[in-house]
């Protein structure tokens, strides 16, 4: 056994570090930081950029104007003082003529300034909501067997996550693209102003590029670890506030205390030091903003003094070298965010090329009605390649007629309910209903035909109104509240203070297991499909709700063709035929009493009288 | 008592309160405070040296046009001493300012490590009624982001308020002081930017809180339905969650697009304000140099000034919205921090004694919402004791768990008495009393960490064979014995995913190796298949010797063994005898008995409904 140390309080009495934990001890980061470039992802992306390409080109020029105002301002106050306030003949009329100048320019950039900021937030919002659509989109028509395999948080943290870092590099790609433009500005003003100063303030620049190349990659993982002891943290606030009542009731208050205390003693530390690291830039570049400026007073004045140089060019040059800073931070900070970006991209695009399994053929069959036989020929399949979790299986179901399904755990049960709605695409063998191969159907006429009831009934949050009427939008309310009349649900749900109009909210948390799944009873009901495939709950449900279940799932049955996965006695012996499998294959079919004279292994089962054929040990059946 | 958030922020105080409330939280670490404030003041004054610097720089330089020959050394000396003062200041400003935002963001965070551990502490210490009524995740948000915006207030409130003062202060008295008039054009975009910040800024955080909560409902919307996929695809439903979550992406879009509107207008026209001052000055000034009343040197201060005090005066709106912030959040997270908890120990309360673990119930009666509220429980008396064991049956909400609960002191009695050997809960210290007393629940939680660390939870320095011990009593050594990483699997998405009835095994054990004098199994094999609870029932009997047991369940079979069975509802216990003697009483025990054995043949009816339907 392995005894926890990490994160473990000192209890020098105790001899050793406990075994325990709070929080989480998984840590669920993935790659944040990839290429800086990926032309394939940068390629894909632009596809989504494309349709607004008009609004892209128009903030460009609307950038390019912003800059070159910003470039202006200083030109403009250094003609004003060398040829105006300086010059032989200066006077007001000149100055007003400058002043207009300004003004101009100035306006100017007030109205591309605002047109540049607006397109680039709103297209890049656009763009954005574009991509997590065509992402949520994807993943309805992506095959089961690939949800079944992806964590709903990890997928979570890719359309929420991944799409916003995004945004964040589409916001800011725009302006870096500004402060590229700028900072090329003043290096060629600088330079063709005045050619031996301009080298000479320039000469800091590398100095600063080089310090944040050397401080971004330590920062980062100062950042880094900070942002991982802040989930950390959280995630331990977030289980002792879930957990505390069997906190409470196995006195663990001062034990987790002291854990929880570790780790906001670990989270406070790497917070100082990453505030340390974000803040040991700013003596550097205030250093170098006065090495610049020195600079320019030094060797610029002097030449001023020579008479050499325009004192305006000076006064330019101070107020250049105050702006080129900012560009600089910012094409650092650009940096970091496009290696986000590009990993982040590369799991977005993961998903959109997940491929979509199953597809409707060109002119599929989408009836109006059918008559409800299923038939089961010959079906071979398998989830993993070569480990077939059905073989060979045969069984016709008449119309009407309500089969039950039976078998140990692994037995195929669930997949046989899974093939007939073609979840899957089988090896071998053919799936019909109607003597159709489903393959031939639509996917909708397949969804329209056949309801299904799961195990775990699963409710949206909504109102239990909507939640019964599910997909079936023209449901009326009556239509609705007869199907909860006939499972039975329509009295528990009249004596809510809302009725049928409460919101479920947590997925139906607020009700109990027996009364969500009539729920789903209902649900399936006003579905009004010919096939029914349900899915016994195995949970224990209070006597008083399993008698309304039983006679729920009764009514839901009437003039369809079920097929259920039992798990109750009950709901076995209530079936019009029984097929019993075991590891994939049927091996017993016919109604209860005749397979109890039969003496095989549904015999067996049904002699050991458990309460579910699930809970039977694997020895009892060999 | 309610807890409902509304009227737990009532009680808190104004805003001045809170505010001043935060600031003496700070003042716990009043040196490093000191510190903060200092470097702010010296940063900024350095910071305004710098366009003094610059226009003494630029009259030097033009010194020599004017005059003769001979001072020439002198005003070279003079144009280096400024480039070394502008050296300097620039280096003491760029220091004093990283130990001004070090040290605020220090305070911020030494703050919030006390905040964290009071809020964990106070978490942990109120009571169940208080937990039942506040959502879980309302109290993370508490506890995550309100505590945030606690935190952030030192640096973006509190000394970011002292160096705009000291900026925006002694930058106009300078400005001022220089020329009356070129300084107030200087300074006349400063009201309106303010102004105009500060009310965008509130906006902008309206805005915000709106549209997280419409990117809520988007991302619950994918959540639930990448959880329920199946459900999806079973009804087809693929175009209706689309134009559901259209529906929602709608309306969190269209607030985006006011979002950015809203800052754009409010960014570009600040930045206008700003350059027509600019030019104002420009013009001014520019008279008055051509009058030869100012000289270009004074010019390029004032332009320096400005260009100086535009990003604080645009921070002026950050800092109305650190206020707002620190308001509503520091009154949210206050508001649970002040809670007492209502189920503490009394005044010289001593440790539980345990003599022959002789539980007794007198009359108890007990409402979950205080005196006004239908009761839960109504007059129940019952004893056991240590060997013995009781029964509880009844339908749901009959207040079977409730009994359950008022026995730890989860909740506390409303009317009557609870005694284990002779002493009333209440007059115990809790600790003695949950050590004594524990329940296996229906619906136990696992943590996210080993199975070991799970089955130790109430004693963390178990010792290996007793964990083991516990695990074979629960009947869950055999499984654990099949993983690969045996008791040290972690549980959750990336371990082992438990079922209900190993996850309630893992409680029984978690509880067992605890050796409780009063053991409670409140429907805690609900989901254990009968053969396994037959089988765990057989193991306990010895640890059962040693304690009194309760058993909570609805299924009959599982209490049938009962030296005492009760039938509750509604709170009162309508039936009370041993198994044999309840059946004979022929009462609604008899009833349910009767219901629990024909559930089967009462379906079987079934078959010729259903083929008739067909036909």
């Amino acid at each position: 056994m392995t005894a926890t140390t990490d994160g473990a309080p000192d209890q020098p009495e105790r001899g050793r570090p406990p075994r325990a934990y709070v929080g989480s001890q998984i840590s669920q980061d993935e790659e944040m930081f990839g290429a800086l470039f990926d032309g394939g992802v940068v390629r894909r992306f632009m596809t989504y950029v494309r349709p607004y390409r008009r609004q892209v080109l128009l903030a460009i020029a609307a950038v390019l104007v912003v800059t070159g105002a910003q470039l202006a301002i200083p030109l403009i106050i250094r003609f004003g003082i060398d040829d105006v306030l300086l010059a032989e003949g200066g006077n007001a009329k000149l100055l007003a003529l400058v002043v207009a100048v300004f003004a101009a320019v100035i306006t100017v950039n007030f109205g591309a300034n605002w047109l540049q900021d607006r397109l680039i937030g709103i297209t890049g919002e656009h763009v954005i909501f574009d991509l997590r659509q065509a992402m949520y989109a994807h993943l309805q028509d992506v095959s089961l067997s690939f949800m079944d395999k992806t964590e709903t948080g990890r997928m979570m943290s890719r359309l929420t996550g991944d799409v916003n870092s995004l945004q964040e590099f589409l916001e800011n790609s725009v302006t870096a693209f500004g402060d590229l433009v700028l900072l090329f500005g003043i290096v060629v003003i600088m330079l063709s102003m005045d050619f031996g100063l301009g080298i000479l303030t320039l000469s800091v620049v590398p100095t600063l590029f080089i310090v944040r190349m050397i401080w971004l990659p330590r920062a980062r993982v100062a950042f880094r670890h900070a942002r991982e002891t802040n989930s950390s943290a959280n995630g331990a606030l977030a289980e002792g506030i879930r957990a505390v009542r069997t906190v409470q009731s196995m006195r663990r208050e001062s034990v987790n205390f002291d854990l929880y205390d570790e780790k906001v003693q670990e989270n406070l530390n790497s917070h100082l030091k990453s505030a340390q690291m974000a803040q040991v830039m700013v003596p550097i570049v205030d250093t170098l903003t006065g090495a610049a400026m020195g600079i320019v007073i030094l060797v610029g004045g002097f030449q001023v003094l020579d008479g050499a140089l325009e004192v305006g060019v000076m006064v330019a040059f101070l107020f250049y070298v105050q702006r080129f800073f900012d560009p600089i931070r910012s094409l650092t900070i650009q940096y970091s965010v496009m290696q986000r970006a590009m990993a982040s991209g590369k799991r977005i695009f993961e998903v959109l090329d997940v491929p979509l399994a199953i597809d409707d053929a060109p002119n599929a069959f989408n009836p109006d009605s059918i008559d409800g036989s299923v038939e089961f020929r010959d079906v071979t399949f398998s989830y993993v390649k070569n480990q077939p979790v059905l073989q060979d299986v045969s069984f016709t179901v008449a119309p009407g007629e309500t089969v039950a399904l039976v078998g140990p755990t692994g037995s195929g049960k669930t997949s046989i309910t899974s093939l007939l709605h073609r979840f899957y695409e089988i090896d071998e063998g053919a799936v019909l209903i109607d003597g159709r191969d489903v393959r031939d159907y639509a996917k909708a006429a397949l969804g329209r035909h056949i309801a299904m009831v799961l195990q775990d009934p699963f409710l949206f949050t909504g109102s239990i109104f909507e939640n019964i009427r599910y997909r079936t939008v023209d449901a009326s309310r009556e239509d609705v509240e007869r199907a909860a009349r006939v499972v039975g649900a329509h009295d528990f749900i009249s004596q809510l203070a809302d009725g049928y109009d409460t919101i479920l909210e947590e997925q139906g948390r607020n009700l109990s297991l027996g009364q969500r799944q009539l729920l789903s009873f209902a649900r399936a009901l006003v579905a009004d499909a010919k096939i029914l495939v349900l899915d016994e709950a195995t949970a224990n449900i209070d006597s008083h709700t399993e008698r309304q279940i039983q006679v729920a799932l009764k009514r839901l049955l009437e003039g369809r063709t079920g097929i259920v996965i039992a798990h109750r006695l009950a709901t076995v012996r209530g079936a019009d035929r029984i097929i019993v499998l075991q590891s994939g294959r049927v091996v017993e079919t016919g109604p209860h009493d005749a397979l109890v004279a039969q003496g095989g292994l549904y015999a067996r089962l049904y002699a050991l009288n458990y309460a579910s054929f699930d809970d039977v040990p694997d020895e009892q059946i060999k | 008592m309610t807890f409902s958030s509304a009227n737990l922020d009532r009680r808190i105080g104004n805003d001045a309160q809170i505010l001043w409330r935060i600031v003496r939280l700070c003042l716990r670490h009043r040196g490093r405070v000191a510190i903060a404030v200092g470097a702010t003041l010296v940063a900024a004054l350095f910071q305004l040296a710098v366009p003094q610097l610059l226009g003494s720089a630029v009259d030097g330089a033009l010194g020599l046009l004017d005059t003769e020959n001979a001072t020439a050394t002198a005003a070279r000396a003079a144009l280096f001493q400024t480039a070394a003062l502008l050296l300097g200041a620039s280096i003491l400003r760029g220091l004093f300012t990283l130990i001004h935002n070090y040290m605020g963001e220090a305070v911020g965070h030494r703050m919030a490590y006390d905040l964290r551990l009071a809020f964990y502490d106070k978490l942990q210490s109120l009571s169940f009624s208080f937990h039942d009524q506040v959502h879980t995740g309302e109290l993370i948000t508490r506890g995550m982001l309100d505590l945030e915006g606690v935190r952030m207030f030192v640096s973006t409130g509190l000394v970011r308020l002292v160096l705009l003062t000291v900026l925006i202060g002694v930058g106009a008295y300078l400005l001022l002081s220089t020329d009356l008039l070129l300084g107030a054009l200087s300074l006349s975009f400063v009201p309106f930017v303010a102004w105009r910040s500060a009310v965008a800024r509130l906006k902008l955080r309206a805005l915000w809180l709106a549209l997280q909560e419409r990117m809520g409902v988007i991302g619950r919307i994918m959540d639930e339905n990448l959880t329920g996929i199946r459900v999806v695809r079973a009804f087809g439903a693929e175009n209706y969650e689309l134009a559901k979550y259209g529906e929602a992406a709608d309306a969190a879009m269209e607030l985006a697009d006011k979002r950015i509107k809203t800052r754009v207008a409010s960014t570009t026209i600040m930045t206008f304000a700003f350059f027509i001052a600019m030019g104002l000055v420009l013009w001014v000034g520019g008279l008055r140099v051509l009058e030869g009343r100012l000289t270009v040197g004074d010019l390029t201060e004032f332009l320096a000034f400005m260009t100086i005090l535009q990003l604080p005066v645009r921070q002026l709106g950050l800092l109305v919205n650190s206020f707002a912030r620190a308001s509503t959040t520091g009154r949210r997270l206050f508001a649970v921090l002040d809670l007492e908890p209502t189920i503490a120990d009394r005044p010289g309360a001593k440790p539980l004694e345990i003599k022959d673990s002789h539980v007794r119930y007198e009359n108890v009666s007990f409402a979950y919402g205080g005196a006004d509220s239908p009761p839960a429980l109504h007059g129940v008396s019952f004893d056991v004791r240590r060997g013995k064991s009781l029964g509880i049956v009844g339908p749901p909400g009959s207040g079977k768990s409730t009994i359950a609960h008022l026995l730890t002191r989860f909740y506390d009695v409303s009317d009557g008495v609870i005694t284990i050997d002779g002493q009333d809960v209440r007059d115990v210290t809790l600790e003695s009393l949950r050590r004594q007393v524990l329940t296996v629940p229906q619906d136990p939680f696992l943590f996210t960490t080993s199975l070991e660390n799970n089955i130790a939870y109430g004693d963390p320095w178990a010792e290996d064979e007793s964990i083991t011990n516990a695990a074979s009593l629960a009947q869950i050594d055999t499984f654990i014995g099949t993983l690969p990483e045996g008791y040290g699997t972690l549980v959750g998405e990336r371990g082992v995913s438990l079922s209900g009835g190993q996850k309630q095994r893992i409680a029984i054990a978690r509880t067992a190796m605890l050796q409780p004098a009063v053991l409670i199994l409140d429907d805690s094999t609900a989901a254990i298949d009968a053969g396994t609870e037959q089988q765990i029932r057989e193991l306990l009997k010895a640890p059962m010797q040693t304690c009194a047991t309760i058993f909570i369940s609805h299924r009959l079979g599982t209490l049938l063994h009962a030296d005492e069975i009760i039938f509750l509802e509604g709170g009162r216990i309508v039936e009370r005898g041993t198994h044999e003697s309840l059946v004979a009483q022929g009462g609604r025990y008899a009833e349910l008995h009767a219901l629990q054995n024909q559930l089967a043949d009462d379906f079987d009816s079934g078959p010729s409904d259903m083929q008739g339907a067909a036909q």
